[in-house]
């Protein structure tokens, strides 16, 4: 196969290869992938908050969020739930396995827009998957962004994602960092245990000065929108990421349109305020 | 542009001479009163007065299937299929050559979909006029009348074409058969005018477009989409006959040895139940009804929004096939009216 045809072709995946297989709860595993050709990875270049588009030999595709930081290039992470036809495809591979990659897609943070200012991170569940990249994002380029605030949930300790990486932050000057759980069956959970939006009383938030990302389920949403309105967050100043039905990636197959958007081109990031013209969105 | 005329009786000699520049496909009759494009053997007998195909010429471009590429564990392979095979479709009216234009809006952008555009390549495409029935309201949707997208286009004046040259290679095909063209006299024109002149008084629907993005703002919740929503079949024929309708869903086939394989596309409607389903069972339009009123919504408001126009060429093929009878023209003048009635 030819590159050039390779590259104009955007539906054509490239070939990456599973270096190492992080598991991390029940049913999710961080895979790290590298891509084999050595040009497509020097030209892979994302942001936070942009998808993949993920195949497995012979099963099909499905939209991933991309785990990792710009900032740390060399190999793409991929947090991955077990769900259905492709990710359990997925699970049966080992590490030196090769599977198909094209993108990056979507939107993105807007990270220059956000630089600046504090930053408010709302993760819950599996929403850590794409605030991941954007919390390494901002901490390689601290100097850019004033406070850091990353607040995660789950519903108990083993649940949660990333979850030693993230525990390492909580004695770190450079960002506030709460972990919570719905409740603590192990007694020795060192962090805050209650659900994410009662973490906002544990913070000062001056919502002029505040971005808020929040990545979660459509409960966690509701909650802590309520906090961030409350607190006369701009309705430009938050930040979600949506989810919906995806086939192709790149504003063709019609799945993912949602009104007047397309969750793959003009999202997945898309402000509360675009959300709320769009019809039908949660 | 230039502009020849082409005598009624050498349409048939003219459309043979084509051939020469790809395989001729035109309306052939299917059936006691229908039409459907396909390829032609025999000039004379293509319907040169069918108005509507059954399928548009969205076929030749967006195939109902289509192998993108071929895997295995070496890699992802691009398909050689009917590599540069020319195809001259005969008798396509404006609003199909809109469809078309609507299309390459969607095809082309950040990302280009190089299946659609290669096909795009090969075909010639030689338009021709029509006087509309009760189900057209072309005019309304601003694709009556088509000043691009052909190679050639023939309007009716008579007992001649008047024959518009699109392209380069509308003029070759004009220029292979020299003998059977005329010249553009005085005669011509002023048919041609006199044509013009009437061919709104033809229609006998009408649909006011102004405002209407913000009129489905203003009825997203009118109890006319759920009436609408519990008749709709969800069989998703609107989708297959409409000439802008270009939903597809993929699926990969393994060979039986489960080592290599193909991924396809296949024609989807946003009418199909499953249409929205994503994995653990959420489905973002379970009713009827949404999905009724997102086929509408998507082609009325958010394409303007998108694109600065709407994705309906008022064809009229969803309103002859819906087996439910649900009436785009019925809905808008509703919507429209609503708060009078
Ligand atoms: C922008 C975006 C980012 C995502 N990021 C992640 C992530 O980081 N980690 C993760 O585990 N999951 C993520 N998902 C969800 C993930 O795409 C689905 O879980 C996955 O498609 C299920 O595929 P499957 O074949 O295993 O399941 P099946 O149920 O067998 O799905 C069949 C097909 O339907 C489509 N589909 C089904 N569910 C979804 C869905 N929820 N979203 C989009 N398409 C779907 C896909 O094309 C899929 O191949 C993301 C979804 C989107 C839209
Ligand atoms: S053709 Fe009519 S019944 Fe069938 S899906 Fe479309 S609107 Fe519903
Ligand atoms: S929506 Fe109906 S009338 Fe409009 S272009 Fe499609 S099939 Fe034709
Ligand atoms: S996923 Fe195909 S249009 Fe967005």
């Amino acid at each position: 196969m030819s590159d050039r045809q390779d590259r104009q072709n955007p539906y054509q995946p490239h070939l990456a290869r599973i270096v190492r297989i992080l598991p991390q709860i029940p049913d999710h595993r961080l895979f790290q992938l590298r891509f084999e050709d050595d040009e497509v990875a020097r030209n892979f270049k994302h942001r936070p908050g942009q998808f993949v588009e993920l195949s497995v030999l012979g099963t099909g595709e499905a939209p991933i969020s991309i785990s990792s930081s710009p900032t740390r290039p060399g190999t793409l992470e991929l947090c991955v739930r077990k769900v259905g036809r492709v990710t359990e495809a997925l699970f049966r591979l080992g590490v030196d396995a090769v599977i198909g990659i094209r993108g990056p897609y979507g939107n993105g943070y807007p990270v220059e827009e956000m630089e600046g200012h504090n930053l408010l991170l709302v993760a819950g569940g599996l929403g850590m998957a794409p605030l991941r990249s954007l919390l390494w994002y901002a901490m390689d380029n601290r100097s850019k962004f004033k406070d850091i605030i990353l607040m995660y949930g789950a519903r108990v300790p083993g649940d949660m994602l990333f979850k030693y990486e993230l525990l390492g932050l909580l004695d770190q000057p450079d960002i506030k960092c709460l972990l919570t759980v719905d409740r603590d069956d192990t007694g020795r959970w060192p962090a805050h245990i209650g659900v994410v939006p009662k973490l906002f009383d544990k913070v000062e938030l001056d919502p002029k000065t505040t971005i808020a990302a929040v990545c979660g389920p459509p409960v966690m949403y509701k909650f802590v929108l309520q906090k961030l309105l409350e607190r006369n967050f701009s309705k430009d100043h938050i930040l979600m990421s949506l989810e919906r039905k995806m086939k192709c990636g790149v504003g063709k197959c019609g799945h993912c349109a949602i009104g007047y958007k397309y969750t793959c081109l003009d999202g997945p990031i898309f402000t509360y305020w675009d959300v709320i013209n769009l019809p039908e969105v949660v | 542009m230039r502009i020849v005329t082409l005598p009624k009786d050498n349409l048939v000699p003219f459309l043979e001479s084509t051939k020469a520049f790809g395989e001729l496909h035109a309306p052939l009759r299917r059936g006691e009163e229908s039409c459907a494009l396909g390829k032609v053997d025999n000039a004379a007998d293509i319907q040169v007065g069918c108005l509507r195909t059954i399928l548009p010429p969205k076929k030749y471009f967006m195939p109902q299937e289509q192998t993108m590429f071929s895997f295995s564990p070496e890699g992802y392979e691009p398909v050689a299929e009917e590599a540069g095979k020319r195809y001259v479709l005969f008798g396509l009216h404006p609003c199909d050559i809109h469809g078309l234009k609507i299309l390459d809006l969607v095809f082309s952008g950040k990302y280009t979909d190089p299946y659609y555009f290669e096909r795009r390549k090969h075909v010639a495409i030689i338009g021709l006029d029509c006087i509309p029935d009760e189900y057209c309201f072309c005019d309304s949707m601003g694709t009556s009348f088509a000043e691009d997208g052909f190679d050639l286009f023939l309007n009716d004046i008579g007992d001649r074409y008047l024959v518009m040259v699109g392209t380069s290679l509308g003029d070759d095909m004009v220029n292979a058969s020299a003998r059977l063209f005329g010249e553009v006299d005085e005669t011509a024109k002023e048919e041609f005018k006199r044509r013009s002149n009437t061919r709104r008084e033809h229609f006998a629907v009408e649909v006011e477009t102004w405002g209407l993005p913000e009129i489905f703002d203003m009825e997203y919740e009118s109890p006319l989409w759920r009436e609408a929503g519990e008749r709709c079949l969800s069989c998703g024929a609107c989708s297959m006959v409409c000439p802008t309708c270009y939903c597809y869903d993929v699926l990969d086939l393994l060979e039986l040895n489960a080592e290599k394989g193909v991924r396809k596309r296949r024609w989807d409607s946003c009418l199909f139940k499953d249409y929205a389903l994503v994995a653990g069972g959420h489905n973002f339009r379970k009713e009827r009804s949404s999905r009724v009123k997102n086929r509408f919504f998507h082609k009325q408001r958010g394409f303007v929004a998108e694109y600065g126009r709407p994705a309906c060429t008022g064809c009229g093929r969803c309103i002859v096939d819906c087996p439910a009878q649900i009436n785009i023209v019925e809905l808008i003048t509703k919507l429209r009216s609503y708060s009078h009635v």
